[in-house]
């Protein structure tokens, strides 16, 4: 534990590397944590042990010490694999989640500790899509109520027209026939239904899109029409987006720059290009080793051993050492942090650090 | 003649709103050891084809017509006895989520000894060493402990490996694989699928992998079926439809993946959506999704709209579609005529 703690002192001083970047930065995450209680309320954690009264409380650490800036304009992509909580980062930055320690600022405001009163203004400015389209959309309103219920929150001083027209628009733009408003999501594909949030999400013309896995439920030649969509949508509308996925090959299709997490730490920062072609940290060639590529008959997989470790009981020091090929004494001690390299790329990693990788 | 064999599989589900097709003239065939991809977006009818090889289509489905045949026996028209013997011992299946195949109540050592008594007169303690040798086959960590734990007690990658190690206990012939990884994560899916692979290798053991995901398929099969709703549309070697698909949707479904455009340029997508089984649009199901209806001369094709395909063999493929047909037509016509 002690190796966290000093983790934690280490943070709490942001060095002037972090204040830099933040120039041109929409959103700025800065040392986020987020814990959840697995113990119930206070009196579900007390126990007796040895005769005594104790409080016992046990924690999922689905965030630990996240710094992540998102320039405007670009498509940051959050990927890792299930648990590593990059939907948990997602949630939080759209203040869904409150964080257990951290701050994220938007546009130089902090908003992690507003009221919902005071979020509003942001809300408008920053939209979520989910994703399962099955789930997000409410299954006792149409189509045209679920376009103008966001519109009406926002813009209490629109007239009836203005809203009719506002709706019409967002549903040709995503490619959905206005006709049919009158329609319930259930009569939808899953498809039509991705579009449908997505023209949720656009009607109050946001800046700034937080995705969460927007595609995974979507067939192939399906998810490609969405992420079509979702392109055109930055481009016509400047949109910055946080995108957050499993799937590599989207990421480096769609991605400015990828941030790789693993169990509630950010391993990798890189824009995508320098990422795949060149990729630093031990995980993040793992990663990019497993993805199915059509071409190759058999590829040489970098295969890990172990399994991911679960998040209640965190790993000393590097949170990868368990399963990673070139651990050695310094990584099951002490936790990396984010290190810049020559070019830009940010790699928490000792054995980078150190030149033995 | 092959292992197994499909000639004219036809599965339908009698619904209230009327019968729906859900397979129609599915013909393929596996040798031993040879391992078969079948790939197509949900509703193709996939899933629904794995299930009938053993003929485990629940009621209101059923075969209504064309053969399953397996090893010189007949599967559809076997009694429910005959298909225990073959099912889970000659034949066994992988199904996608490892949690609802396990059962909950039961240790995992008790499972595997009880699939194991089910087709052979063996004792407990024999079922056991067995059970433990294909523990250590899926390279699981401290197999012994493991026969003593519950599913629950286990993360998702080691719980697809326990089901390998059922579907392997008594030593099949076949494995039915349906999305076996799609539950489980990248670096997860690729060490489960190199395992499943290898041990098909070893064991000279035919597999039929059910995937969405083409990546998977070109890296882990010899042949390929493409299916659309409810009918194969384009088969043959992997590596030959991979490189150089023939239908225009195989060639869609290809060029609709990212890895196939350059970054940041707009994905080659295919326009609409699979129709559903019960309102089949009319000739080709693919038409009015499919960019080559016309002819070279843009002169509309009526065949596509008003004939469904018949297969024609293209090299080692069989394609069934009219462009296609009428391609491979002009130049037989070209080749006579010079």
């Amino acid at each position: 534990m002690s190796a966290h703690a000093e983790a934690i002192t280490d943070s709490h001083n942001p060095t002037p590397r972090q204040n830099e970047e933040s120039a041109d930065s929409l959103l700025q995450i800065r040392d986020l944590k987020k814990r959840f209680s697995l113990s119930g309320d206070f009196l579900d954690q007390l126990r007796f042990k040895g005769g005594k009264l104790v409080r016992h409380q046990e924690h999922v650490h689905a965030i630990n010490g996240v710094n992540l800036d998102i320039k405007r304009g670009e498509a940051l992509c959050v990927v890792g694999e299930s648990g590593c909580g990059k939907s948990t980062v997602a949630r939080t930055v759209m203040g869904l989640l409150t964080p257990t320690e951290g701050e994220i600022r938007y546009d130089g405001n902090r908003i992690d500790n507003l009221s919902s009163r005071q979020l509003l203004p942001y809300r408008k400015r920053m939209q979520m899509i989910f994703q399962n389209p099955y789930a997000s959309l409410n299954p006792r309103m149409t189509i045209q109520q679920t376009l103008e219920e966001p519109l009406r929150l926002h813009h209490p001083d629109w007239k009836r027209p203005q809203i009719l027209d506002k709706v019409e628009e967002v549903m040709r733009s995503v490619g959905i026939d206005p006709d049919w408003g009158k329609r319930f999501g259930h009569e939808f594909s899953g498809g039509q239904r991705q579009r449908i949030a997505i023209a949720r999400a656009l009607a109050v013309d946001p800046e700034f899109i937080v995705a969460d896995e927007p595609i995974s439920a979507l067939d192939v030649s399906i998810q490609a029409q969405v992420l079509n969509l979702l392109m055109e949508a930055q481009q016509e509308r400047n949109l910055t987006y946080l995108f957050i996925t499993h799937d590599l090959a989207v990421v480096e299709h769609f991605g400015t720059r990828v941030a790789v997490m693993y169990l509630g730490t950010v391993c990798e920062v890189a824009t995508t290009a320098t990422l795949f072609d060149k990729p630093r940290h031990p995980y993040t060639q793992a990663l990019l080793s497993a993805i199915p590529r059509l071409k190759d008959d058999r590829p040489q997989h970098i295969r890990l051993t172990g399994e991911v470790p679960t998040p209640v009981n965190l790993p000393s020091g590097c949170v990868f050492h368990g399963r990673c090929p070139h651990a050695n004494a310094r990584c099951k001690q002490e936790i990396p942090l984010l290190q810049t390299q020559d070019d830009g790329t940010r790699v928490a990693c000792h054995a980078v650090e150190e030149g033995r990788l | 003649m092959a292992l197994l064999e499909v000639n004219n599989l036809d599965v339908r589900f009698a619904l209230r709103q009327g019968e729906v097709h859900a397979l129609r003239d599915i013909c393929f065939s596996l040798e031993r050891g040879e391992r078969l991809g079948i790939v197509g977006e949900s509703g193709a009818g996939k899933s629904v084809a794995a299930f009938s090889l053993l003929n485990l289509i629940a009621k209101p489905g059923f075969i209504a017509g064309g053969t399953v045949t397996f090893d010189g026996q007949v599967l559809n028209r076997m009694s429910e006895r005959g298909l225990r013997k073959v099912r889970g011992n000659r034949v066994s299946m992988i199904f996608q989520d490892p949690m609802m195949t396990l059962n909950p109540v039961l240790s995992i050592g008790e499972q595997m000894v009880e699939c194991l008594k089910a087709h052979r007169r063996i004792s407990s303690k024999e079922a056991r060493a067995i059970a433990l040798d294909k523990l250590q086959q899926v390279q699981i960590p401290s197999p012994e402990t493991r026969l003593d734990q519950y599913p629950h007690e286990l993360s998702g990658g080691m719980r697809q490996r326990i089901i390998i190690a059922i579907a392997l206990l008594l030593d099949p012939d076949i494995i039915i694989a349906d999305e076996p990884t799609t539950a489980l994560d990248v670096t997860i899916q690729a060490e489960i699928m190199a395992l499943l692979l290898d041990l098909c290798e070893q064991h000279n053991v035919g597999l039929i992998l059910i995937t969405h995901d083409l990546g998977v398929v070109s890296q882990v099969t010899q042949r390929m079926l493409v299916m659309y709703a409810g009918r194969v549309i384009e088969q043959g070697p992997t590596r030959e439809i991979i490189n150089d698909p023939q239908h225009p949707y195989t060639q869609g479904l290809i060029n609709a993946l990212p890895q196939m455009a350059t970054p940041g340029e707009k994905l080659n997508q295919i326009r609409g959506s699979m129709p559903s089984l019960s309102n089949l649009p009319s000739g080709c199901a693919f038409h009015p999704r499919c960019d080559f209806i016309n002819r070279a001369d843009g002169q509309p094709r009526p065949a596509c709209t008003q004939q469904v395909p018949e297969f024609v063999e293209s090299g080692n493929c069989r394609v069934a579609c009219h462009m296609v047909a009428e391609m491979l037509e002009d130049r037989r016509l070209k080749e006579e005529t010079s």
